[in-house]
């Protein structure tokens, strides 16, 4: 690089950009959490759903399902499975219900994680619950996800 | 070695290799997983072998950051290390909690796992990178904090350098922003979205400053080129990847119920995080063409101009790939971030520790490069690794354009486990340039025990 250009001033640029952005970033975040209540469909976070997202971690489900296009791209994306097991919590609790302890010959199961029927509900209300969540454009682009 | 205590970093990659390993084998059960649905079933879920693949991967790099660190840090500060022993007594608390962490996660249920480690307490599993038992991540807390307090009171005592400024900043940001792992509200946006305050700011931002301070430091010793030089290069770079990464997060903000102004500030932001990576390219190789010396080290050269070349395509180019909302709309949560996660982690972290591995271990081993016979195979393992994985990310790449056609795109888009059938010849494609990756691994560390002539090289060239 030129000499006109000094070591002194990209210097500057590095520590004066980082925490303008920085700084941006953090405004942002403000705003965002300000305005969420307008999408994340907190109105609908019930004692229920809340024990249904634990159940959701502690089966570590993101190791093989994308939830709104994060996780694993192993299995079916679940921020719509609300939706595409027609409205119903209890397709959702059925499916999980009957995954064969053995898996299936030379296809991917899903485990059989002997979940209790209050667990089953709990979990299944959770997914509901975010299938509300009111994402951009309405992501995923359709029902398969 | 110019001090005693830059040979803490050795036990540091070792380590770091042997849990390299371990990820890639992990890989390729995982890529069995793929075609072969069955395949370890019930045994290793994929569930357990992705968790093992990517903690394995995050644990080996830290492992690597902080050897390198080590290694570096002294010899920039002009001083011994502050605390050996801390160093020492950290290495073996993360490695037995990383150890005791993969053992869990492989022996017992994970539900149960969360059970024993009490995570009711403070409920943190169960999140992609995060599966940690909570117990776990205050230790990696613990180990990240003595780090940094060693690295720390090393350069506040000594010479304070642009690369030992940077990468303290860098490890600083990355033990800084490692405490949102412990924020799990029960809101789904929020959590999802200062998750992303670990993940994103961590790969695409404070890790940009550890990997280009590397590179620097590097480039600085094998090439003999003036520091000011690397230093302005290493301030423009590093500024350009937080300027670019900081509101770059917003890509990760599209489609998980966060505002629309996401969609602008995420792409346009976004679109400029190949410019620190373009410019580690023409930083490598403009330093290497003016270069003063031939250092015997011709792997380590080679590693150097690989990393800067690899990050830009895996990082770079295959991330603004599908980092423009109109595309990332189609393209998120499928293959092509698959394919880009693959080459971008390969390219800047895992070849940038390669990269310091490959300058410094035959130094520690006490000379100033390894025997020819040794380099030349590694050598030959820097090219079947890469091209490996030059061949998976293109997979990858053709397996996620088909998928997205097939599943998102179409007038009659197909359920995601029809489109997961049809894929299956990709998916055969990449299990085996996983397996050409694993020869490439093998042959890599054979090299280090691999015995020849040494080099020859005119020792006052060297400082």
């Amino acid at each position: 690089m030129r000499d006109t250009f000094t070591k002194g001033m990209a210097r500057n640029i590095y520590y004066g950009g980082s925490v303008f952005f920085l700084l941006v970033l953090i405004a942002l975040t403000v705003d965002t959490v300000k305005r969420l209540p307008a999408t994340d469909n907190r109105e609908n976070l019930t004692e229920q759903v809340i024990a249904g997202k634990r159940i959701w971690e502690v089966n570590n489900c993101i190791g093989c399902h994308t939830l709104l296009g994060e996780g694993a791209y192993f299995a079916p994306e679940l921020g719509n499975v609300y939706t595409r097991f027609g409205e119903s919590t209890d397709a959702i609790k059925g499916y999980i219900m009957s995954r064969p302890v053995d898996g299936v010959p030379g296809r991917r199961s899903m485990p059989q994680f002997n979940l209790t029927e209050e667990e089953l509900e709990a979990v299944a209300q959770f997914l509901k619950y975010v299938d509300g969540v009111k994402t951009a454009r309405d992501w995923p682009p359709n029902i398969q996800g | 070695m110019k001090y005693e205590s830059q040979g803490i970093a050795k036990m540091y990659f070792i380590a770091a290799l042997g849990l390299f390993l371990g990820q890639i084998i992990f890989g390729i059960i995982m890529g069995m997983q793929y075609v072969v649905g069955d395949f370890l079933f019930p045994e290793i879920p994929f569930n357990v072998a992705r968790m093992v693949h990517t903690n394995l991967l995050i644990i080996w790099l830290l492992f690597g950051f902080m050897g390198s660190a080590y290694y570096l840090v002294p010899e920039e500060a002009e001083r011994e290390l502050f605390s050996p022993i801390l160093a020492k007594v950290m290495f073996w608390v993360f490695l037995g909690a990383s150890v005791l962490t993969i053992l869990g996660y492989l022996l017992v249920p994970y539900a149960r796992l969360a059970e024993i480690t009490m995570n009711d307490l403070l409920p943190t599993m169960g999140r992609e990178f995060l599966e940690q038992p909570t117990i776990t991540k205050i230790g990696i807390v613990i180990v990240a904090l003595a780090f940094v307090y060693n690295i720390g009171m090393t350069i506040l005592a000594g010479r304070k350098t642009v690369i030992n400024v940077v990468l303290l900043t860098g490890i600083i940001g990355l033990a800084v922003f490692f405490l949102f792992a412990f924020y799990n509200p029960h809101n789904i946006v929020l959590d999802k979205y200062f998750w992303w305050f670990v993940i994103h700011l961590w790969v695409e931002g404070v890790w940009e400053l550890i990997m280009a301070s590397l590179l620097a430091y590097v480039l600085i010793k094998v090439t003999g080129v003036d520091r000011e030089v690397i230093e302005k290069w290493l301030y423009i770079i590093v500024a350009m990847a937080l300027i670019s990464g900081l509101i770059g997060t917003g890509h990760h903000f599209f489609w998980i119920g966060t505002p629309d102004y996401w969609q602008w500030l995420g792409s346009i932001f976004s679109a400029l995080e190949p410019i620190p990576f373009f410019m580690m390219t023409l930083f490598a190789f403009s330093v290497v063409n003016q270069r003063r010396r031939d250092h015997p080290n011709k792997a380590a050269v080679l590693w150097a101009l690989g990393t800067a070349v690899m990050a830009f395509l895996g990082a770079g180019v295959w991330g603004f790939m599908h980092t423009l909302a109109p595309i990332n709309y189609y393209t998120h949560g499928t293959q092509i971030t698959a394919a880009h996660g693959h080459m971008a982690f390969y390219g800047a972290y895992v070849m940038v520790v390669l990269t310091m591995i490959s300058y410094s271990m035959p130094i520690m081993r006490g000379k100033k490069a390894a025997n020819e016979t040794a380099q030349k195979l590694e050598i030959w393992a820097f090219w079947l690794m890469t091209l490996s994985m030059v061949g998976l990310t293109l997979i990858l790449t053709a397996a996620g354009v088909m998928q997205v056609f097939l599943q998102r795109f179409s007038e009659d888009p197909l359920p995601f486990m029809v489109v997961q059938d049809e894929l299956k010849n990709f998916y055969w494609a990449r299990e085996i340039t996983g397996i050409g990756f694993l020869s490439g691994l093998f042959l890599y560390l054979y090299s280090f025990f691999a015995k020849g002539k040494e080099v020859e090289f005119e020792e006052e060239q060297l400082d």
